[in-house]
Parts: C-alpha cells; structure tokens; sequence
C-alpha cells in the first residue's frame, strides 16, 4: 500500500516537481499501477542477460567536436563560454 | 586509539580520447564548452561508444596491482541531478567491476613491509565542471570540456592505519600508474581522492574529493586530531561526509542527511557487456618500481636509498639509466642527490633536462677535470639555462669558459702562503687542536681559487704547510 | 534528380508538429519522395520535441542515423509528427501539441504514440514515414489507421538520434501504406552504425516475396483470450485463414510468459524513462531553466511545469521500480520475467516459423475514452511481448470492424524481419488482388 506520503518521498526522490492536489490522484494510480505489477511476485529463476552482443568498442582517436558556438546554441543562458544552472546549495 | 584509513582514488586515465566519445581530453588550456559533442554533452537521442584503450588501461592496472578479473563485467547508470552531469546520470560499473581483490605493498610507519588490499577497480566517467562564482550571484557556470574524461576508480579495504600510511600508498599507487603509463600526474586534478576514516570502535567520517594526493595527509591529519578531541572529551563522532578545505587545511561537514543517496542503478541498456577475461594475460606489463629498483641496485651496485629515490618517478629513473654508465655509483649520487635537489629548487622537471650534458658532466668529474664544487657550478649554469629556454651549453663548454678546470697542485702554493699569513689567529688555533680552524683555512683557499680545488686535498696542503712551520 | 519539395499538407489531423514547407532532396532509391519523421527522431536543424514542452525550441545539431541513412537515399524530410509525450501512451492525446485524429473516423484516435506518422500516412499527405516502437507505438496506430508498419528485430536499426524513452524495449522502424512500401523504407533504414553499440551489422537489402507455402503459423492461444474483442479476434483468425489458403499450415503455441509480460514491460520502461528523462533540465537546451533559483527548487519547477501528466507518473513509478528503499525488487524481477517470454517466443519459434495474432485487442478508442492509466496500459498487452523479446514484428490490414481497421500481427525469429514482411506481404497481395 502506497500512501500519501510514499508518493511524496518517491516525487522528491525523483526530483520531480508534483503539486499538493496532485497527490491523492498521483496515490490512487500509483496503487492500482502496482497492484497489477504484483504479478512479478509470481516469477521465479534467475535473471540471464541478453548477451547477443558484448565487447564493442571504439579505438582511441580523436573525432572533430563541436564547436563552441554549437555546444551553446541550445542552452538558455550563457556566460563567457560557459553555460549557466542554477546554483546548487 | 587506533586510525583507520581506506580510500577511493578517482585516477583520470590518459587516454587520447574521452571515456564514451571522440572528445579529445587535452582541454586543461582551452576555452570553457570547446572539447563537446552530443554524446559528453548528453543531447538527446546521442549514445556512448566505449573506448577501448580506457579499457586496456583499467586492465593494465588491474593485472600490476594483481588483481583478479571476472569473465564479464557491466556498466551501470549511476542516478543522481546534478546541472554538471550532462546526462543526469553517471557511467560507472556497480555490481559487475573491472576487476577485484588486489594489493599493494607499502613501508608502515615503523619501516616494514605491509599489505594494503584493494577491493575493486571499475571504469566512470568524469562529470562536468561547475563554477562558483564568488560573491553574491545566485548561478553557477558549468563547463562539459571534463565530461566524459575516463576514470579509475581503485578502491582499498580500510588497510591504513595513519595519515603517513595514506600518503606512501598514494605514492606508491601514483608511481605505479606512472610506470604503466596510463595517468599523467601533471594534469592538475589527475588524481582524486574521497578518504574514509574512523577511530577504532567509532563512526567513520568520509572526507570528500581531496584534489591533491598531498591533501589527502593533511586532511586526515586534521581528522585524526578532530575525532580524537572528540572522544577525549566523551563526545561520539558523527557518521558523515565532510569536505576538505584545501587553503585552510581542515574539513567541515558537508550534508547532515541521514539516509544514504538512492542511486537507482540499473545496467546501462545501451551497453553491452564486457568480457575481457582473457586479455588480462596477453598484457606485457613494463617493470614496476619494486622491480626496477632491486635491478638497480643489483645492476648498478648503488645504495637502497638511491635506488629507492631513482625509480620514485619513472622519468627520473630512465633518466638515471641514461647516464649511468660513465659511472654508475658517481651518476647515482648526481642525479639523486645533487641534480634533484637543484630541480625541486627551481621547480623544474626532469623532462627540461637533456640527459647527454649531465652525462658529460659526469664524465668531467669522473676523470676529475672539475671538483665537485665546480661540478654543481656548472650544473647550475646548465640549468638556469635550461630553465630560461636557451641552449644548454656542453659542460665542457662551461669550464672552459669559466676557467673551471681544477688546479694542478703548485697552482695555489701561492694562495695558501696567503691564506696562512693573513690568518694567524686560526693557525694558532689549528696548533692548538681546533679542527674547525684547519676548515675555515680550506674555505677561504676555496673562495680564492673559485671552486678549483678539491677540498679534500687542500686539506692536506693546508696542514702540511703550517705543519712543515710555515706562516 | 536533386531538388526541393513543396510541402503544404491539409493537416486537419493535427498529424504534424513541424512541417517544412520547401524540403531539399536529393538522388537516391527515394528521390523526391516525402517521408514524415516521428518528433523523438534528431533531425539537424529542424526542431525535435518528442511532443513536449520541455524540449519545445530545441534544434539538434546532429541528424540521428536513420535521417541521415533517408538523406543519402534522396527523401525529401517534410516534417516532424505527433506523438504521445515522450512515447508514453498508445492515442496520441498526451501530446503537449494537442491531440491527432484518427484519418478513418476523426472522433478516434490514431492510436500511439507513433499517431501522427500514422495519420500522415493514413491521409495520404505522405507515402511513408518513421516511426518508433517501444511497446507497439509503431504497430497500434499502424492497426488504428489501417496502415502497415514494422517494429525491426532489436538491433537492426541504429537508435542514435532516437531520443530514449526506453533504450532495451525501443526501434525505429518504416510505417507506409503497403508493405512492399514498408520493405522499402526498411532497406533505406537498416544499415549498421557504429555508434549504437546494440546493433549488430545485418542490413536489411529485400525485396518481399508472396510465397509462403509450407509455412508454419504459430496461433498462441493468449492472443485471443480475454480482452480482446471477439470480433476482432474473428477479423484476424479469417485474415490467418486466406494465408492457410496460400499453402501456409498453422500449429498452436503458448506463450506462458504472457501473463507477466506487461507488468515486466512497464516496470522495465518506466524504469529505463525514470533515468533517461532526467537530463531535460533546461540548462544545455530546452526552455531554459530559471538560474535565480537554487537547483533543485528550479529542476523540479521546471519538470513540473513542462512535463505532462503520465510522463510524471511514470518517472514516477520507474524511480520507484528501482529504488534500493522498496521492497519489491521490481526491476530485478522483471528483468527474470522478461529472460522466460523470451525463452517462450524462442520455443515457439522452433515450431513454428511466425506467429500470428492481432496488433490490438480492440480497434481505435474514441479521443477521451482512456483516462485511466491501467486501461491504458493493458491495450498494450499484444505488442509489448515482441519488444521485450526484441523480435520483428509488423502489423497489416485485416479488415474492419465498426467501419474502423484491425490490424494482423506477424511476429518471427530475431533477424528475421525478412519474413514477417513477406508474409505481410502475401495476405496483403492476396486481399487486394
């Protein structure tokens, strides 16, 4: 059972920004959601990766970047080249 | 109380290329945003193409620090928001490292011989850099150019037992990265350390992204008094991360949270995994300092300090073999002693300094053309030389320039005349058994004949003139 | 013959995010031809938003290997379609640019998330187009609008440029009127590229072939049980019918696996979306992020803002999936659930050569009707099972019911896209004639 609460822990573990009256909504699926995935409780073995493929590589030489003007062109703000985030405290 | 010590060292492999892209990763010179592509600036839609070198360079590793490699290890998406880690996720290994279970061997404090374990190796990938600003502005600039950079990240058991022990393992470790040629310690921020580290029996603090191996002592120092303090006056230390300020020496708390990070790792599905079981073997691994320096010793007949000091930095010691064979015990003792001690003076490194004039310096020395003191003056003049970018003169060049070459001993019968007469006081003091006299005699010859002659041999003039009754 | 093509569709659909009204071209197997892009493919300097806010203004500096590869075939890229947000619906509706109709009824809709590359093609405005498909998003709405579309063997087709919603599950694949137009787009699209480390080198050069006599079509007795509509289930079992007509043989299978297969499919996209939707944060690109705050404060307001609905509940749901601090291991056990439908369809497939079944277990829902997440979710429960399994499968026009398309599924071996096309390709051939 998920409560309120949970769905607040998981929105700030996610870092997503969910509103109060968004809650008791956000509960009510997220309990129906995961009464349904109860059903993996039923499976049973172990987990065997699909290794149809392994080991791709590529070799150590240098390819052409960006330039800087193209790094930057997205970005919303920019300073002297560098990119600007907001802080973190 | 007993210290306790284990650390996570974060080594930038020097790969010509980043971890997952094309990037060059020689951006310490260049403007901020200009070593980017999609995939270090993660845009959407861009994939990571793992670079194969990273990996030979972690095997390297791996096997010099004998270390067992599984058949197949796994990257894994490490989750955490950061505006610095372009993809809001890290790519490291997690459950299924490059390789597991090694060691090393380190001096304890006490001088002997002892086992630090390494419990894994695996290869991350560098975030970004952020930049705060100083002052009151409220943003931060963040920089991609290190996004992407291949890391080490060589994780010990908690085998150290003190501040020093910390040190001579990262020295250890570093000089061994060095020899593998796989780190350049001369990239500013190569080397990166988080240290744990608690008082027997107490909570154990982690200190954060030490960035220089020489911080690292500093700062658990710092620890060991702060912890210690705390439990001599009843109080508990606090399980925690803190932070090392580097410019004031200390550490200070970093978050009080107290549940640990949720990372949510899961293998990158954009990964395949690695098997490189086999690979370990094919690697010729170059000789280690431990080897090298039992070689020199046995190959060249020079002193364990000696040979300890040579092969501390690969450089030094290829250099060392560079000269040694005018003469192996006498090149030692110039290049260890004397041509280090000028270097870390000047702050010079030893890549500045071409091996062929030191070479021939020995030989001056050797076939006694100079003293030794005329050998250091020339040293110096070859360095400063060497230090300004100009040429650096043969030696040879040097003394013959300077007039240099030793004195034939009839040279300075004459200067010794005149050193005896205008000293009466130290002659009298020499009869009198004062051994200081007869060396201030012998200086004030040496200051007259510039370096020329040797002191030793002066020595023995000086005395046998006042002995025979001279004044 | 290079050139450019004017392109100034009726899109009373709402199928396009972004249109270009003169598209170059150039020479190649598709000069000339239009073919419309799904908006979570990178298109150099045409604006890419995976119909989101959060991405709106964003201008790739790169085109992903699929537009490069339609590029050098000579195709004239006239425009960016709708989409659910990030892929994550099967209608379309959750598009930050509004909803798409459905071209056969506008009050359906198209299905998803690929809807706006399939009404395009539905309405005839282009030929072809790319879709992608995580868990049918190619093959839902292909069945909705009554067209034909591939989700390629995993692996096949290069995801870079693909903006990820779910990296293990996802593949671009060609969505067209016909399969022999399909076919087509196909052999353009899968060409090896080494910078998608999932990919194995297995072009894909053919041309489909009718023939499928001595075929063995295995009918999994899952695929029409409960949930589905009968008389879909009936449209599908006549169109396997005209293929038995053509000389193919059916055999029953199962697919055990099955009943864990959309709770295995969920836990693994939303799990995979939780850390791949992370980066949208408005600070290398994408309506930027306000620097005023403090980080957290303006990520989260930032994602609330710009994010719809579902993609928040199933950010949501894929960190709790894989969060250390519950219980359910989820993510662990699905991974076990998805290893045994793999194990099903691999044993399925020695008996037979294809497997067959409807695309969805009902036809086009009308605009509103799903509002409930797990109703949702559960349309996907036929085409989940091939991504998770990572096989090709295509779906085809089977006939109609309330006047609104079914589509067949075809599902066949990894790498052998080859032969779900050609068998596509013979009922097609076959009800058309």
């Amino acid at each position: 059972m998920i409560t309120e609460s949970d769905i607040e822990h998981i929105a700030e573990l996610a870092d997503i920004g969910i509103s109060r009256d968004e809650v008791p909504e956000f509960t009510r699926q997220f309990n129906a959601i995961i009464e349904y995935f109860e059903v993996l409780d039923t499976v049973e073995g172990e987990n065997a990766p699909d290794t149809r493929v392994v080991n791709v590589f590529r070799d150590d030489e240098p390819d052409p970047c960006l330039s800087q003007e193209e790094a930057l062109a997205n970005a919303g703000s920019t300073e002297n080249g560098f990119i600007k985030a907001p802080r973190v405290m | 109380m007993k210290t306790i010590v284990g650390l996570e060292i974060h080594v930038q492999l020097s790969t010509a290329t980043k971890l997952f892209c094309g990037c060059s990763t020689d951006y310490r010179d260049d403007e901020p945003n200009t070593h980017c592509c999609p995939v270090c600036l993660g845009l959407p839609g861009a994939l990571p193409r793992l670079n194969k070198r990273a990996v030979e360079y972690g095997l390297k590793v791996a096997k010099a620090l004998d270390m067992r490699v599984p058949e197949e290890s796994e990257f894994a998406r490490k989750n955490y928001f950061y505006p610095d880690l372009a993809k809001a996720y890290q790519i490291t290994q997690s459950d299924r490292p490059l390789a597991v279970e090694g060691t090393v061997e380190i001096e304890d404090d006490e001088g002997h011989e002892k086992i630090v374990r390494i419990t894994r190796a695996h290869l991350e990938e560098d975030p970004g850099r952020l930049i705060h600003i100083a002052g009151g502005s409220k943003y931060s600039l963040v920089d991609y150019n290190r996004s992407g950079i291949p890391l080490l990240e060589i994780v010990t058991e908690p085998d150290m037992r003190s501040p020093q022990e910390a040190r001579r393992f990262l020295n250890k470790l570093r000089t061994i990265l060095e020899y593998l040629g796989v780190f350049d310690g001369e990239r500013e921020g190569g080397l990166r350390v988080d240290a744990n580290i608690s008082m027997e029996g107490s909570e154990r603090v982690e200190v954060k992204n030490i960035s220089s191996y020489k911080g690292v002592e500093k700062a658990l120092t710092f620890e060991v008094t702060r912890q210690r303090n705390l439990l001599r006056r009843g109080q508990k230390v606090a399980r925690e991360t803190r932070h090392f300020v580097e410019g004031r020496g200390i550490t200070t708390s970093a978050r009080s949270k107290e549940e640990a990070q949720d990372y949510r790792y899961f293998p990158d599905p954009d990964l395949p995994p690695l098997r490189v079981a086999g690979w370990v073997e094919a690697i010729d691994l170059p000789e280690l300092p431990v080897a090298r320096k039992n070689r020199f010793m046995a190959q060249y007949g020079i002193s364990l300090n000696h040979a300890r000091t040579l092969t501390g930095d690969p450089k030094l010691a290829d250099f060392y073999e560079a000269v040694a064979h005018v003469e192996p015990v006498l090149a030692a003792t110039w290049v260890a002693d004397t041509l280090l001690g000028e270097l870390n003076y000047r702050e010079m490194s030893i890549a500045a300094v071409p091996a062929e004039r030191i070479a021939e310096l020995i030989a001056l020395l050797r076939s006694e053309t100079i003293t030794d003191a005329a050998g250091v003056q020339v040293l110096r003049e070859m360095l400063d030389a060497c230090a300004a970018g100009n040429p650096c003169e043969p030696p040879a060049a040097i003394v013959e320039r300077e007039g240099l070459t030793r004195a034939a001993e009839g040279e300075f019968t004459q200067v010794v005349e005149k050193v005896v007469a205008a000293n009466p006081q130290a002659v009298e003091d020499y009869r009198a058994g004062k051994k200081g006299a007869l060396n201030f005699l012998v200086g004030q010859v040496m200051k007259e004949t510039r370096g020329r002659a040797d002191p030793r041999e002066l020595g023995r003039i000086v005395s046998e003139y006042i002995d025979r009754g001279g004044v | 013959m290079a050139g450019t093509l004017d392109f100034s569709p009726d899109d009373r659909y709402n199928a396009f995010i972004t249109t270009c009204a003169e598209a170059p071209f150039g020479d190649g197997p598709l000069a000339g031809t239009a073919v419309a892009v799904k908006d979570n493919i990178s298109t150099a300097g045409i604006r890419t938003t995976c119909g989101s806010k959060i991405l709106d203004g964003y201008v790739p500096p790169y085109d992903a290997h699929v537009v490069d590869l339609l590029r050098r075939a000579g195709a004239a890229i006239v425009g960016k379609t709708n989409m659910d947000e990030f892929g994550m619906g099967s209608t379309t509706e959750t598009s930050a640019f509004g909803p798409t109709r459905n071209p056969v009824d506008l009050t359906r809709v198209p299905g998803g998330s690929s809807g706006g590359s399939a009404a395009a093609v539905a309405a005839g405005l282009v030929p072809m187009a790319l879709g992608t498909d995580t868990g049918g998003s190619i093959r839902c709405p292909a069945a909705f609008c009554g067209i034909a579309g591939l989700k390629p063997t995993y692996g096949r087709v290069s995801r870079y440029g693909l903006i990820a919603y779910a990296n293990s599950l996802e593949q671009v694949g060609p969505m067209a009127r016909t399969v022999e137009d399909v076919s087509r787009l196909m052999s353009v699209i899968a060409h090896y590229d080494p910078r998608d480390s999932t990919m194995l080198d297995r072009p894909y050069n053919h041309r489909p072939s009718a023939e499928v006599k001595g075929l063995r079509i295995g009918i999994p007795e899952e695929y029409f049980g409960e949930g589905v509509d009968p008389r879909v289930g009936e449209s599908v079992r006549d169109a396997i019918g005209v293929l038995e007509g053509l000389g193919a043989e059916t055999v029953p299978v199962s697919i055990p696996g099955m009943r864990h297969a959309l709770a295995a499919y969920y836990v693994i996209c939303t799990s995979e979306a939780s850390s791949n939707l992370a980066r949208f944060d408005g600070v290398r690109y994408g309506p930027a992020v306000d620097t005023r705050k403090s980080w957290h404060e303006a990520y989260q307001d930032l994602r609330r803002e710009l994010l719809g609905a579902e993609v928040r509940r199933r950010i949501m749901l894929g960190t709790f999936a894989l969060s250390a601090g519950y219980a359910g291991q989820y993510y662990a056990k699905a991974q076990v659930a998805r290893r045994k439908i793999r194990e099903d369809f691999g044993r399925a497939l020695r008996e037979a050569d294809v497997i067959a079944g409807p695309t969805m277990p009902t036809v086009a829902f009308r605009l509103g009707e799903k509002t409930d997440p797990i109703s949702m979710y559960l349309s996907d429960i036929l085409t989940a099972p091939a991504n998770l399994a990572g096989i090709p499968a295509i779906s085809v026009p089977c006939g109609r019911v309330d006047g609104l398309p079914v589509g067949l599924q075809i599902m066949g071996r990894q790498f052998e896209d080859e032969r779900v096309v050609d068998v596509a390709f013979a009922y097609e051939q076959e009800v058309r004639a």
